[in-house]
């Protein structure tokens, strides 16, 4: 009788075997990327969290001379830009998005649709060199004398607005993260609302509504998570944005009211002060345990952006 | 009457970002070109009214991301592959999938920081390939994505029929599966090749930066992204006008890979 040949007998069963070992290690390697980015980051920081204890949090001194360092006012910088971002950027992603959606048509919104997206692949620091030669000035030569000029004695946003109109600060740099992220939040939202079950959108249209209303009334509510999603995940990239900031944010380690004083962030502190620090000295040890803090913030950034995207589309 | 103020609101968002991206696209191009000619090409930088090019830098620039793809590809290849053929269902792989996603959009300064304590510290010296890696870094998890996403569109009758011939499954996968998959996989590479070209961030404390040719991979290496960051804020014009200049070289290229990638494979991806 024949034999068949079997799979055991064939040197081909070794290849498997090690083909899959090989493809695993990958994956485990990606796997212990991650680990290490977090392991280092942790134990780099750990000095900083020894000398200074709970207090490396709350404090809002950073002075080498004589060594005290405190992350409140990075920290501080990091979440006031990601919220000015935020809050320009999603106004006019949900515009663009519901625009290109429903009103523009078929061609024009292709056409802008991709320009946005194509935004949305620009490297940071050309968005950086544009907020430095292009906005600073404009906003040091009309924007802030403009506010101060109109809100500089209304009480409740008079302290917002108070502060040498030099072009630099808070709000410049939410301004540029926010034509950042705004391509990105416009590209998930136009995303969302395509996915939505077009019958949904034409019963609606049959009772009469408007897009408005369809807009208002069948869209958003069911596409909520998803455009949350989108938000949380722009947000997620502006906290840890570094090239577009530092270039306009004026860096000086302060905490206050006004939106036209030079701040900093987490990661524009990083990028400046990191090369003027010494291995295995505090200071470094400080800024990998503020490196620390943001990888936290960006993770549960992530965590909630993932969380809520999942919902509607798995 | 509402629906009439959201017409125009939506039209007004969207004409605000198309004026922003011409904003940006117009003052690199006009930036940018004043400062394009030869010179800027072939010559290394310089001190400043040296008459000092950027040709290091591009060139820094190039040997860097191509270390980066040479190690990220096979990398996010093969874990890729991991997660499509072998990881349904385990919690190992679905951890994976969790890591890669968080890689994909952790701060790329934080990935600058880890390669500076594993690569550069212990050795003692910045180098370029500390920067390859750091790039790397941020390739993988884009080409996992879309590798998986692309293995996991192949019908399974290929597989069958792959099987059903005595191949080995390795050669399944690597013969049918990817080569069915491959314009969607290099369309991944593509991408994290444009994502990782304009990267500055990560690059600052890991190959440095330098201002002359810098071929070794063992030493501090020029890259374009760095360049700019170096002139862009100097008080020297020439300098300035050469940031502009490196500025428009990385977006174009940036831009016309996406572009590439979005016209180019459109056919074969419907």
């Amino acid at each position: 009788m024949p034999s068949l040949p079997t799979a055991k007998q064939t040197p081909f069963w070794r290849g498997d075997r090690l083909f899959r070992l090989l493809v695993g290690a990958c994956a485990l390697l990606v796997l212990l990327s991650l680990g290490g980015l977090v392991l280092t980051m942790a134990l780099g920081g750990a000095h900083a969290f020894r000398v200074f204890g709970p207090e490396f949090v709350i404090s809002n001194i950073w002075n080498p001379v004589a060594d005290q360092y405190g992350a409140l006012a990075p920290v501080f910088g990091t979440l006031a830009s990601t919220l000015i971002a935020v809050l320009i950027a999603v106004p006019l992603a949900f515009g663009a998005a519901f625009w290109l959606t429903a009103i523009a048509p078929p061609m024009v919104a292709e056409i802008v649709g991709t320009a946005v997206q194509l935004l949305a692949a620009v490297p940071s620091i050309i968005f950086g060199m544009w907020g430095f030669f292009i906005i600073v000035p404009f906003m040091a030569r009309h924007v802030q004398p403009f506010l101060r000029h109109n809100f500089g004695h209304t009480p409740g946003v008079r302290w917002l607005v108070h502060g040498a109109p030099f072009g630099y600060g808070l709000l410049t740099g939410g301004l540029v993260l926010a034509v950042m992220i705004t391509p990105f939040i416009t590209a998930v939202m136009r995303d969302v609302f395509r996915v939505m079950p077009t019958m949904l959108r034409e019963s609606a249209y049959g009772l009469g509504a408007t897009r408005w209303e369809v807009m208002r009334q069948v869209v958003v509510p069911w596409a909520r998570a998803g455009m949350i999603g989108g938000v949380v995940l722009g947000m997620g990239r502006a906290l840890g944005e570094t090239m577009a900031v530092t270039f306009v944010i004026g860096n000086a380690n302060t905490i206050g009211w006004s939106l036209f004083a030079p701040r900093n962030t987490v990661a524009s502190l990083v990028a400046l002060e990191f090369p003027e620090s010494p291995a295995g000295s505090l200071k470094l040890s400080s800024l990998l345990a503020l490196g620390f803090i943001l990888m936290l913030l960006s993770f549960a950034t992530l965590a909630v952006a993932r969380w809520l995207l999942r919902e509607k589309h798995s | 009457m509402m629906d009439k103020a959201a017409t125009v609101f939506g039209a007004a968002t969207t004409g605000i970002l198309v004026l922003v991206l011409a904003s940006i696209l117009g003052t690199l191009l006009w930036n940018g070109v004043a400062g394009l000619s030869i010179a800027a090409l072939i010559y290394p930088m310089g001190p400043p009214g040296s008459n000092g090019g950027l040709a290091n830098a591009i060139l820094g620039s190039i040997i860097q991301t191509a270390m980066a793809l040479l190690i990220g590809t096979p990398i996010g290849l093969g874990c890729g592959i991991y997660l499509s053929e072998f990881g349904r269902g385990s919690r190992f792989a679905s951890a994976v999938r969790f890591v890669s996603d968080v890689l994909l959009s952790a701060p790329s300064i934080l990935i600058g920081l880890f390669v500076y304590l594993v690569l550069v510290a212990p050795f003692g010296h910045f180098s370029g390939f500390a920067g390859s890696v750091a790039l790397a870094i941020l390739a993988v998890p884009i080409i996992v994505r879309t590798t998986e996403d692309m293995l996991r569109l192949v019908p399974v009758a290929m597989r069958e029929a792959g099987s059903a011939l005595g191949a080995p499954q390795w050669r399944v996968v690597l013969f049918l599966c990817l080569r069915s998959a491959a314009p969607g996989v290099l369309t991944g590479i593509l991408l994290a090749l444009a994502r990782v070209s304009g990267e500055t961030a990560p690059l600052l404390f890991t190959s440095l930066g330098n201002q002359n040719w810098s071929f070794s991979l063992d030493k501090p290496m020029a890259s374009l992204p760095i360049a700019i960051y170096q002139y862009a804020g100097a008080s020297y014009d020439d300098w300035v006008r050469l940031a502009w200049t490196g500025a428009l070289l990385v977006t174009l290229g940036v831009l016309s890979i996406n572009i590439i990638v979005r016209f180019g494979f459109r056919r074969t991806q419907s």
